[in-house]
């Protein structure tokens, strides 16, 4: 038997878009043994929660995280609704549907070209994040924002989109649908692609249920777990599957992301059709006084935003829980027995975000 | 086909203009409602300290005595809630970024407003 070795890897790497440290153990090139930990980046912003008014503190939420932002404040913003009953108009909704999803393609687009980065297909990243700016454009110019939106606020959202405005977006998925065809081919059929990525990093069905997988890792493992089933938002009608694949790899995490660009695409412009007229916002009076346990579906997963309150226009707790802290338990399975060399491409296939996961 | 299924995006790529703009040289995308930075019209403000109340960054500092409007412009956010917050309308956003700044030395714009008129009773007294 060769003697063990440990390899420190991260949290600083050329490969790790954020800080996560792992000491693998090594056996020759083999990786028995992955200890994951984390603490590099945070902030404290659970914290932060009893020094700030309850409204402002939307601003905040979204800032847990710089790619899926919306989503957050999406999360936090339906608690405090649910707390204080708020009724949100229909049209305030879809527009949280369909920004949500703009979210979901930019951070799918980041993350494909992060993964093509990871195994060297320098080309393809280019090509992937081509397309992400336009995607950044059309919020730019609807939100305000680049990738901190911040357009959702208690009672509704800040802005509104035009029907013109709805209309030029949809025409502008159709022009690009092409292109996000022919990037998701490449990650189909490409024989790079696919001998980086094939059977590298399982996780069986099993083992995903029970390490408490999310997002595209579940839905990659076979899980059909996608929260916008609950039909929160304007989900619940729009018609949509989630999409799942079996293959327990790298590569069907990377298919579900892949496929997951074509459903956004179709659920916004689903939305674009239905949006109802009407009012953006209802006013909120006095404050929140119970708790709420609120679940939306990040482009990586599960997320959870509990708060609790007690009539005062400070929260007493808020707490996160993001899809990536739960990710992690699957990636150290998924690095058991694996290569050294497939290492960055493993813990580039649960779209490690360090910076949520610890706030 | 495993090989070449990069061939149709690389020959459409051949004969389009690049995608990245040669900024500084050309000026840089910018839209009607992007968030840019903080300005405030210093004589509707009555320094009433709302503002900075409700800053998630704690980037604005009012001083109702001296009649000072402050803000630190690489703490600012650009969120815009100084100006949701605001009951006279005095601060607004523009689409503009600011220019690059060292901490410390010009980060911190401060707007004096102008001194409070005194009541015409009280000149009257001060005459007298």
């Amino acid at each position: 038997m060769a003697g063990r070795i440990v390899v420190p890897f991260g949290p600083q790497h050329p490969v790790l878009p954020e800080p996560i440290h792992l000491d693998l153990v090594l056996e020759d090139e083999r990786v028995v043994e992955a200890i994951p930990s984390i603490g590099y980046v945070h902030r404290g912003l659970e914290k932060l929660v009893e020094k700030r008014d309850f409204k402002d503190f939307v601003y905040i939420a979204e800032r847990i995280c710089g790619i899926c932002s919306f989503t957050h404040s999406v999360g936090y913003c339906k608690a405090i609704e649910a707390i204080m009953d708020l009724q949100v108009p229909e049209r305030a909704q879809y527009l949280r549907t369909i920004w949500s999803e703009y979210s979901r393609l930019h951070s799918h687009l980041l993350w494909l070209g992060l993964y093509a980065d990871a195994m060297g297909f320098e080309n393809l990243f280019m090509n992937a994040w081509r397309i992400r700016e336009t995607i950044l454009d059309a919020m730019e110019e609807t939100t305000g924002g680049r990738v901190i939106q911040g357009v959702c606020k208690v009672g509704g959202v800040r802005r509104d989109i035009s029907d013109a405005k709805l209309k030029e977006m949809t025409a502008k998925l159709d022009s690009i649908g092409g292109e996000i065809e022919d990037l998701c081919h490449v990650f189909f059929d490409d024989a790079s692609v696919k001998h980086r990525s094939v059977g590298v990093g399982m996780l069986s069905k099993e083992d995903a249920h029970k390490l408490g997988a999310v997002g595209p890792v579940a839905k990659g493992s076979g899980i059909a777990l996608d929260l916008r089933q609950t039909g929160y938002s304007a989900y619940g009608s729009l018609d949509f599957k989630p999409i799942v694949e079996t293959g327990c790899d790298c590569y069907s995490r990377c298919i579900v992301r892949a496929k997951e660009l074509a459903q956004s695409v179709d659920l916004i412009k689903q939305a674009a059709a239905n949006i109802p007229a009407g009012d953006i916002e209802v006013k909120v009076k006095g404050n929140p006084d119970g708790e709420y346990f609120s679940r939306v579906e990040q482009p990586r997963g599960e997320c959870i935003h509990y708060v609790k309150a007690n009539g005062s226009k400070n929260i007493l707790r808020e707490r996160v829980r993001t899809p990536s802290s739960a990710n992690i338990p699957p990636l150290v399975k998924m690095l058991e027995g694996c290569q050294m060399a497939d290492v960055p491409v493993i813990v580039l296939s649960i779209d490690p975000c360090i910076g949520c996961a610890e706030r | 086909m495993g090989l070449f299924s990069m061939t149709k995006t690389v020959l459409k790529s051949l004969f389009k203009k690049p995608a990245t703009i040669r900024y500084p040289a050309e000026p840089a995308k910018r839209f009607e409602g992007t968030r840019g930075q903080m300005e405030i019209d210093i004589d509707k403000c009555i320094f009433c300290g709302l503002c900075s109340k409700h800053c998630p960054a704690d980037a604005i500092t009012v001083n109702k005595n001296e009649r000072t409007w402050s803000i630190n412009r690489l703490w600012c956010i650009c969120c815009n809630s100084c100006a949701e917050n605001c009951n006279k309308d005095a601060i607004y956003q523009t689409n503009v970024y600011h220019a690059p700044i060292v901490a410390g030395e010009t980060d911190v714009d401060v707007y004096q407003g102008k001194p409070v008129e005194e009541k015409p009773a009280a000149a009257e007294e001060k005459a007298a």
